[in-house]
């Protein structure tokens, strides 16, 4: 028998020993090298270019994260900003904790904080992604609002008041570094043989269930993998500002990293990263504005929507038929 | 907690649960004709109150002040005003989308709800402050023992009442609600009977609009005031409510307000929980949804090819 999913075409790799410069891979290394080589001369940086620059490498992170969830897997989740404030938080407070080896601790700091954010979306998602696409976006602008309320309560990480005194320890290294990791997982999930299930829940969820697909566990697995993710961000966004409040995780965060997907162009990478970038770097440009800014997040749905689903940045204009 | 003080509860948690229940009905109609949840509701909620808001005071120059004459064209007028601007976002926003996937459609709808918000809290429409709502009926209060029932405790509910009469009426015994429950059954053939498809559903959005209104103002005829933001949260237990009552079903509308409406005002008397409060009707969802999907009232819909 067939296999149902026939694998991505790509070139075969010239030797088992080069397999790490083709394809993305290479662009993983370049990425990172580029990483470590900023995060070395950083120090010769303006301050606020440097916040701005750790601001996009984040907003990196969640836009692909994202990207996995509602582009590439066509579910719909409004609960982006409650991953990361749950990564954010526990990945501070072990900081917190730990004291003096806090900083060589740093990194397992945030992927705890990630493997906390991935539990919780799975605790999220298996009950919501039995269901079809609209309840998801519920589920989880409801949880954002539960994720509030327990932040708002708990006294562990400063409750209302906030958490405070987080060491600044994320970096233009740890921060592209990490954006690029997560550039290149995610691209290769969705390419691999495996990969090609999430397009397929995301063409026509019926069809894909009778070629024998089980929809309800690739959505839950782009769910938690997006979750890992926005955790990840979570902690460095947490160690950048050195101040966590429980509002400054609200829908709106969520409705942020939302519009960068749709403007990137559901499902396109670059596209996607090319939003985040811009619509990071923007709003500090345009400062003077701030107070029109989510009207134009606003219009600039409406507009996408109405006129170019396929995102700013897509150049054929295809015209999908009601599923 | 004793006998008196459960009362008191269940008589304010069905006061609030009648308001989920009333925009729980908006959202359940617009499901059953376009399946899709139209966000925007809660914020023509928003604007139903604001609308009475300016309104009321033009009418009590005619009428003078709190009679009950006034308050029902205040409510009258102002369920007009949102039913117009539900027919207008329903021909600008959703019909240009009327064949395209729902997420797209659910997206714009996002975009409307923010669009609505953000352009209300500019200071040149409403501003973000908080604002005084004008007392549209003289409040009296009735005590029975130590139970206190407020008029609007008893006016919410009948008002509730009589509205779900009157859609279970339109619905189920006039020619625009066979047409309306034609639609909801399948567009196509509907459409290929004769059913004037689009103005069927100009008609639920305006119908469904006119309720948010009306929800809007006795919501506001108890908050401390009203602001741009202040339909999201009732909006969003109010959905709520209509999932777990089944999406599309008219009485699940409202037995789920019911139910999230008590089960609030019982957990916010509760000293441990009332912190939570604002989490409980997520909890209930997520425990609906896990064992009935469908909702309490709501049959399983089996997907066909």
């Amino acid at each position: 028998m067939p296999d149902p999913l026939p694998p991505v075409e790509k070139p075969a790799p010239v030797a088992a020993g080069f397999s790490l410069l083709t394809g993305a891979k290479r662009w993983l290394v370049v990425g990172i090298a580029l990483a470590l080589l900023a995060s070395y001369f950083s120090g010769t940086f303006n301050r606020y270019y440097l916040g701005i620059g750790i601001d996009v490498g984040i907003a990196i992170i969640l836009a692909v994260s994202l990207n996995l969830i509602n582009g590439h897997t066509g579910q719909f989740s409004l609960g982006h900003a409650g991953f990361m404030a749950v990564g954010g938080y526990f990945a501070a407070w072990l900081s917190l904790q730990m004291g003096v080896n806090a900083k060589v601790m740093f990194p397992l700091s945030l992927l705890a904080g990630g493997l906390f954010a991935a539990v919780v979306g799975l605790v999220v998602g298996v009950p919501s992604l039995r269901l079809r696409g609209d309840y998801l976006a519920i589920v989880t602008l409801g949880f954002g609002e539960i994720i509030r309320v327990i932040a708002q309560n708990t006294e562990a990480v400063g409750a209302a008041s906030g958490l405070k005194g987080i060491p600044k320890f994320t970096n233009l290294g740890w921060t592209f570094g990490l954006a690029a990791v997560t550039i290149y997982a995610i691209t290769a999930l969705v390419n691999s043989t495996y990969g090609r299930g999430f397009l397929a829940v995301h063409d026509d969820e019926i069809a894909a269930e009778s070629s024998g697909i089980g929809t309800t566990r690739y959505k839950v697995t782009a769910f938690v993998t997006g979750a890992f993710f926005a955790g990840i961000a979570g902690g460095l966004y947490a160690h950048h500002k050195q101040f966590l409040a429980p509002t400054g995780f609200d829908w709106l965060k969520s409705v942020e990293i939302v519009v960068m997907v749709i403007l990137g162009g559901m499902g396109r990478t670059v596209g996607v990263i090319a939003a985040a970038i811009l619509l990071t770097v923007m709003p500090e440009l345009l400062r003077d504005f701030a107070e029109y800014r989510m009207i134009v997040y606003a219009l600039l749905i409406i507009f996408l929507m109405l006129v170019r689903p396929g995102g700013l940045f897509s150049i054929n204009f295809k015209r999908r038929s009601a599923a | 907690m004793d006998f008196q003080q459960t009362i008191q509860q269940l008589i304010n948690g069905l006061g609030l649960g009648s308001i989920y229940a009333l925009i729980a009905l908006g959202y359940t109609m617009v499901y059953g004709v376009l399946r899709f949840i139209n966000f925007a509701h809660s914020d023509v909620l928003m604007l139903g109150a604001f609308s009475a808001l300016y309104i009321a005071p033009k009418v009590e120059k005619v009428l003078g002040p709190q009679s009950v004459t006034g308050a029902i064209l205040v409510i009258v007028f102002s369920a007009a005003v949102c039913a117009c601007l539900g027919m207008l976002i329903e021909f600008l926003a959703y019909r240009p989308l009327r064949n395209r996937p729902k997420l797209t459609v659910l997206i714009t709808a996002i975009g409307v709800s923010l669009f609505i918000e953000f352009t209300c809290q500019n200071d040149a429409i409403f501003g973000s402050a908080t604002r005084a709502f004008p007392k549209l009926l003289p409040e009296q209060q009735f005590h029975l023992g130590k139970i206190v029932l407020g008029s609007n405790d008893i006016i919410v509910p009948v008002v509730t009442a009589l509205l779900l009469v009157g859609m279970w009426f339109i619905v189920q015994k006039t020619r625009i609600g066979t047409a309306m429950r034609a639609v909801s059954f399948n567009q196509q053939a509907a459409s290929l009977m004769g059913v004037p498809v689009n103005r069927i559903i100009s008609f639920t959005f305006g119908l469904g609009s006119a309720l948010a209104a009306v929800a809007g103002i006795l919501y506001s005829m108890k908050a401390p005031g009203i602001e741009p933001l202040m339909g999201v949260q009732p909006g969003l237990r109010a959905f709520i409510a209509a999932v777990v009552g089944g999406i599309g079903n008219l009485p699940g509308a409202v037995l789920g307000g019911l139910l999230i409406g008590v089960l609030e005002t019982f957990a916010g008397g509760i000293p441990g929980l009332s912190n939570y409060r604002d989490a409980i009707a997520f909890g209930i969802l997520i425990l609906i949804l896990l064992f009935k999907p469908a909702g309490l009232l709501g049959r399983a819909t089996i997907e066909k090819v």
